[in-house]
């Protein structure tokens, strides 16, 4: 009998060290190609084509994060970048908590109904209203502007955040409402003082999903933008990979890194509200 | 003059309160999504390179599509896409999940390292795989022909070019791997220890009971990335721009190209519709199978 659990826990042992290996191995795969490109990166240009190739860069040459920064308009590309993203962002701060609130504690005429077509625009393709926003852009003048990336955030900031601030407000008791408002606490007051207040968590998750969404965006601006000095650096990089070839991809590799810094920065400041907010999506209500 | 002295119902106030919360929303939406939702369709019916004005030429879109080879093309290359890629991504997802719950050391830097790729915008993605496939000098053909295989011509051949692709979007699994982890966290514990005390193994647990627990969220991460792979289209744009031989050329680069580098905005339109259509039937088809095989016992959804 005794012998039966130990070799149990011999064979649990066993079973749970193949799983750590074969995640480590998946690991590795998985980070192969960012450690590439930070290989890369730090390369001398004379190290780059060598066949077969090297992962340690000798020497390693730092002055590539200088350089690549002459490859076109990758600096301006940074900060159209961190406008539009910010003011997406400021768009989508300002306007859905304030919406989720409404569909979340507020009840008024056709409130579910409306709430389903908030869901059903979370599955609408961008493509099909891709070419009239162009039309209407064009006739508003705001083409080759960056007001169509920020405007609209304004507008209620987009389904998914709607959704997700409004699920994490069904969370907050009631009675900590009633009881405001038996004290006479307006909506507004409730929404600013007792609401907001309360959704730091919920804030943060959605803050550093606007971020990354904001800054990886590339088809719109490539549609509703056409100067080069006004492109955003995902559309900057793309130009990249057609003008160098492979001759200097130690530098384009450097400008890619630098251009998912910020990203990566955030994910790791904000893992947990990432991750949390992932997990809440798959939560529908 | 009369005091005009209108008695304001409480019902009518809370009606102007709840739209006045929704408000920015509703005007967005009508303006940003419902119009141009309508405007497409009427445009899906016209001639317009938007130099002249648009004309109204009824069906002549769609029948000029169903004579059109790249159109064809496209769209078999896209359901290629989409098929093998979800169903590769939902299972891989579902594994490396499963993996990750076994109580793992470490699991948060697992979870991160997992993760960090989603991190990469489509385009990032094409340049750096764009570093990794080339024949000659990639990494990918230098890893193979150390263990004896020989190199592939990864992006430059056109049987292979999908295949490629679809490769490198299963590097982006992390976002539906924490989805299923987090689903997989709130199966009750005691259905497991009942089963141990029943003698299942390992195997049967999982799909006896993980699998069929999960089958809602199984359900929710297909329909999303469903709809998401069709709209593929900035790593594809930046690897190899539809070719070797058109052999790449996704719905979305070839809509892309007939609206915005032709201006054959009725025809792009007419092309987007198809392709709406097309999600919404797959969606509609999918949530009505989804009867027979979605388990809704367990979490109540």
């Amino acid at each position: 009998m005794k012998e039966g659990i130990i070799n149990y826990r011999i064979h649990q042992a066993i079973v749970r060290l193949w799983i750590h290996l074969v995640l480590l191995i998946l690991l590795l795969a998985f980070l192969m190609p960012v450690l590439w490109m930070l290989s890369t990166a730090l390369k001398p240009a004379s190290q780059v084509l060598i066949v077969p190739p090297q992962w340690i860069p000798k020497p390693i040459r730092l002055m590539n994060f200088v350089e690549m920064w002459r490859l076109g308009n990758f600096g301006r590309g940074l900060i159209n970048s961190s406008i539009i993203t910010f003011g997406a962002m400021l768009g989508i701060f300002f306007s859905s908590p304030m919406v989720a609130f409404g569909f979340a504690r507020l009840r008024f005429f056709a409130r579910d109904a409306l709430f389903v077509i908030v869901l059903a625009t979370l599955m609408l393709p961008a493509q099909v209203t891709l070419i009239p926003l162009y039309v209407i852009y064009k006739y508003l003048k705001w083409l080759d502007t960056f007001y169509p990336f920020i405007v609209p955030a304004f507008m209620g900031g987009g389904a998914f955040y709607i959704f997700l601030l409004r699920q994490f407000f069904l969370t907050i008791p009631f009675e900590l409402e009633d009881a405001a408002r038996i004290d006479g606490c307006s909506t507004w007051r409730i929404f600013l003082q007792i609401f907001l207040p309360l959704s730091k968590p919920a804030l943060a998750t959605i803050g550093i999903f606007s971020f990354i969404n904001g800054w990886n965006a590339y088809f719109g601006p490539l549609v509703f933008l056409s100067s080069p000095e006004k492109m955003p650096v995902t559309v900057v990089l793309a130009t990249f990979k057609d003008v160098q070839g492979g001759i200097q991809y130690n530098l384009v590799m450097a400008a890619a890194f630098v251009a998912v810094l910020p990203c990566i920065i955030a994910f790791f400041l904000a893992q947990e509200y990432l991750v949390g907010g992932i997990a809440l999506t798959g939560m529908k209500g | 003059m009369q005091a005009i002295n209108i008695r304001v119902s409480p019902h009518f106030k809370r009606n102007v309160e709840g739209y006045v919360f929704i408000g920015p929303w509703l005007l967005g939406f009508l303006a940003f999504i419902l119009g141009p939702f309508v405007f497409s369709f009427i445009l899906s019916l016209s001639e317009w390179n938007i130099g002249q004005p648009p004309r109204f030429i009824g069906l002549a879109n769609f029948s000029k599509l169903i004579g059109d080879e790249l159109f064809w093309k496209s769209l078999r290359i896209t359901t290629v896409f989409v098929m093998i890629s979800v169903i590769l991504r939902v299972s891989i997802a579902l594994a490396l999940a499963t993996l990750l719950h076994q109580k793992v050391v470490g699991r948060r830097l697992f979870q991160a390292g997992f993760y960090l790729p989603v991190m990469f915008s489509g385009v990032t993605l094409g340049v750096v795989w764009a570093w990794i496939f080339p024949t000659d000098y990639g990494l990918l053909n230098d890893l193979l022909r150390r263990v004896g295989i020989p190199g592939l011509r990864w992006l430059s051949s056109p049987g292979l070019a999908l295949w490629s692709i679809i490769m490198m979007s299963m590097w982006r699994v992390g976002g539906m791997m924490v989805i299923f982890l987090a689903a997989l966290e709130d199966i009750p514990r005691e259905l497991y220890e009942a089963a141990e005390i029943d003698g299942a193994g390992a195997l049967s647990k999982f799909f006896s009971i993980t699998v069929p627990m999960i089958t809602p969220i199984v359900l929710f991460n297909l329909i999303m990335s469903i709809i998401g792979s069709f709209q593929v289209f900035g790593e594809v744009q930046v690897l190899t721009n539809g070719g070797p031989y058109n052999s790449t050329l996704v719905y979305m680069l070839y809509l892309y190209r007939q609206a915005f580098t032709y201006f054959h905005m009725g025809y792009g339109s007419a092309l987007a519709w198809v392709l709406f259509v097309l999600i919404i039937l797959l969606t509609i088809a999918i949530l009505r199978s989804s009867k027979r095989w979605v388990y809704y016992g367990g979490v109540r959804l």
